[in-house]
């Protein structure tokens, strides 16, 4: 499904991914981990297209297509989801008209009739049972005045209701309690079929408990520099990266 | 995409999105019945004697002109105004009118999608477009019931000509009342000149059923470049009142110098909302309608005037509604959004004059600017010495999209009561990259995330005009930057 051969990306003068390498397959969940500043969130930016980093060597296909020249929206309308570790606010529209947007843009990029309005109403109060979200929140503004645990929830029910093909959610634990992680985790498991893919960065083996991984990557100056299963989570847990790094330290 | 390149694509953007041509005007070849061009006396007379007006109107128009002959244009507004040559301006064109089309098949397809974008319903796409509509569907039953609707309640809506002729009392009790022929320059040009416009009353205790629509009044085409309005709402009574509309409109005439006047007897109602989308002048400037207008009303005691506006047109707008709150108790309020590009400059804002005690007014505008337009607030609060407990909140929100238009805010305040309460707030604000992406990752197109942004910021004002218009002026601010991308 997503194929990232040598990826390099920077940022001004200064590299930041400097040559990833991940193959990712219809069904399986990954989870990227890592110290801070080793480049997850670019990682995940740069899939996304983010236009604040530049690619400068390498090659990402996505669904046999090359992602890398795909503008950010046919990005998402192809099926790849970025849930954001700061979602944005946009003030005065609501997130019932947002994603009424958004799912009409896809729908129409796929030659998918529009739903009407009794359909889209139907499935946005389905998609938040997911995330345990008050369907009355869609009648508020993106993301404004919503609280830490609110933003990250409002997320996954976006990625509910988009139900993309990848989906790569950047430190959607950060900031979380305890039961707003079980919430969150669940519904991220919930939508999991055999047909999708999830890319997890996260910081803390807490998060894959409940999302539990098919691989493990640890990203370390903008390389991945060692995978390995579930059981590689709890060794970080346990241990720290020190054990992974001292050979690339300086 | 090297960061250079981003740059050059972003702004690449940003510039179609600021050059977003006015695609929707469209000139109709009229044939008119004219007297030539200047302004003298004679004129005047003449426009007076062709309208059958009676004595006492044409002596308020000759004092108005002779008024008028001692002013000049006010140059205080941030505006630059070319030079206006007030005698190379044809005074009155009677319209004849256009040849009608045969079906809309005859329209031109662009200005169709247009319509279709915006929304306007089939028949009044044909009316707005000149289709002869009585040969498609009995818009006269939809004007007949609709007339005959209000002369069941004893409201009176009509062309303000007609007005003079049938209502005269009412006509010369109110007409001046609240925007005088000395107030300024162009409302002196205004009365001396004024071509045609509305005139509705309310009477007592009535409750006006339906929005009235200029729409609906016949002869509403071609009411010209003076246009006059008049509103009464008599005591306990309340109207909405609907001007102007989303579909485009173009102009022979440069210069437009509107009045409106309301006078909102005790406990009575009005509402005015207005979205106004004449021709803003091509990409580069040139051409473009001048609108300056002077909007005002009086209330009386326990009375509710609300101005909402929309501005999306014109080359230069100079406009101010603004409300006297000369009985204890009213409330004045206004509610505006204003949409420069391009070249286009907008001066416009408004006035709360607090009289009487415990009197309320509420101002919520919304500037936004893209291109190289200029986009200014000005505003007054006035609390006079015996406004009492007097109540004033601000708020002034400026939207800058690109790096070449200018926002500014001018707004006064005068308070001569101690009791009075005056809250002033603004904010200055872009459309962030962030939120663009966030938009873009959703599947938003970045022409479709700027629309609803603006939207958006513009909600709570939106939000006051009547549903169906604000879903049409909704479209429109979107479709004043979309159609210019891609």
């Amino acid at each position: 499904m997503l194929s990232v051969k040598n990826l390099h990306a920077s940022v001004g003068d200064k590299e930041i991914l400097r040559g990833i390498d991940l193959e990712v397959r219809a069904g399986e969940v990954h989870a990227i981990m890592g110290p801070n500043g080793s480049g997850k969130s670019t990682f995940a930016s740069v899939l996304a297209g983010n236009e604040k980093f530049t690619v400068t060597e390498g090659e990402v296909s996505f669904l046999g297509r090359n992602l890398l020249e795909m503008p950010i929206e046919d990005r998402a309308r192809e099926g790849l989801f970025l849930g954001f570790q700061y979602p944005v606010e946009i003030p005065g529209v609501t997130m019932a008209n947002f994603m009424k947007m958004a799912v009409a843009e896809q729908r129409k990029y796929r030659g998918e009739e529009p739903l009407t309005a009794a359909e889209f109403l139907r499935m946005m109060r389905e998609k938040c049972a997911v995330v345990e979200l008050d369907p009355k929140m869609t009648s508020r503004a993106v993301n404004e005045g919503f609280s830490g645990g609110e933003k990250k929830k409002n997320e996954i029910f976006q990625m509910a209701m988009l139900a993309p093909k990848l989906s790569i959610l950047d430190e959607t634990d950060s900031g979380l309690d305890i039961d707003a992680l079980r919430i969150v985790a669940t519904g991220v498991t919930k939508l999991k079929t055999a047909d999708n893919a999830t890319v997890v960065i996260t910081h803390y083996q807490r998060l894959l408990d409940y999302i539990v991984p098919d691989y493990v990557h640890v990203l370390y100056k903008g390389r991945i520099i060692h995978s390995g299963d579930k059981s590689l989570a709890l060794k970080l847990e346990r241990e720290g990266y020190d054990w992974l790094i001292n050979d690339y330290k300086e | 995409m090297p960061e250079i390149e981003k740059n050059i694509k972003d702004k690449e953007i940003i510039e179609r999105l600021e050059e977003g041509e006015y695609k929707y005007g469209f000139t109709s070849d009229i044939e008119t019945e004219t007297i030539g061009k200047g302004l003298s006396e004679e004129v005047v007379r003449t426009i007076s004697q062709k309208k059958g007006e009676p004595e006492w109107m044409l002596e308020m128009r000759l004092r108005a002109y002779r008024h008028w002959l001692t002013l000049a244009p006010p140059t205080w507004a941030h505006l630059t105004i070319p030079e206006i040559d007030f005698q190379d301006i044809i005074y009155y064109a009677a319209p004849k009118p256009p040849r009608k089309l045969e079906s809309m098949d005859e329209v031109d397809p662009e200005l169709k999608r247009t319509f279709d974008k915006l929304g306007i319903p089939l028949e009044e796409q044909m009316a707005l477009s000149g289709v002869a509509v009585d040969a498609v569907m009995d818009s006269v039953s939809v004007k007949t019931t609709f007339k005959q609707t209000l002369a069941e309640r004893g409201i009176i809506f009509c062309s303000i000509s007609e007005a003079v002729r049938e209502y005269p009392e009412l006509v010369r009790k109110y007409l001046g009342s609240v925007v005088s022929y000395a107030d300024n320059f162009y409302a002196a040009l205004n009365a001396a000149v004024f071509s045609d416009g509305s005139f509705c009353y309310i009477p007592k205790g009535v409750r006006c059923p339906m929005e009235l629509s200029t729409y609906f009044r016949i002869n509403a085409a071609g009411t010209g470049q003076f246009e006059r309005t008049l509103i009464v709402a008599d005591e306990g009574s309340y109207v909405s009142y609907l001007e102007g509309c989303t579909a485009p409109r173009r102009d022979e005439n440069q210069l437009h110098a509107a009045v409106v006047e309301i006078v909102v007897e005790r406990d009575a109602e009005v509402k005015y909302s207005t979205v106004q989308n004449w021709y803003p002048g091509d990409k580069e400037g040139r051409g473009g309608i001048y609108n300056f207008v002077t909007k005002r009303g009086v209330c009386r005691e326990n009375a509710r005037l609300s101005w909402t506006q929309v501005e999306t047109g014109s080359a230069i707008t100079w406009k101010y509604p603004s409300c006297v709150l000369a009985g204890d108790n009213s409330v004045g309020e206004f509610y505006s959004v204003a949409m420069t590009n391009n070249f286009q400059q907008a001066d416009t804002g408004t006035k709360m004059i607090h009289l009487g005690r415990n009197t309320r007014s509420r101002i919520v505008s919304k500037g936004i600017s893209a291109g190289r337009s200029q986009n200014a607030y000005r505003g007054l609060v006035r609390v006079a010495k015996g406004a009492e407990n007097a109540r004033n909140y601000s708020q002034c929100d400026s939207l800058l999209i690109g790096d070449r238009c200018g926002a500014h805010r001018v707004p006064e305040i005068v308070c001569r009561s101690r009791s009075a309460v005056v809250e002033h707030e603004a904010t200055t604000s872009k459309i962030s990259e962030e939120q663009l992406f966030y938009c873009n990752q959703r599947g938003l197109s970045t022409e479709d995330a700027v629309g609803l942004i603006v939207n958006g910021y513009a909600r709570e004002v939106l939000a006051k005009l009547p549903m169906e218009f604000a879903v049409e002026a909704q479209k429109l601010l979107a479709l004043s930057l979309e159609g210019s991308v891609g």
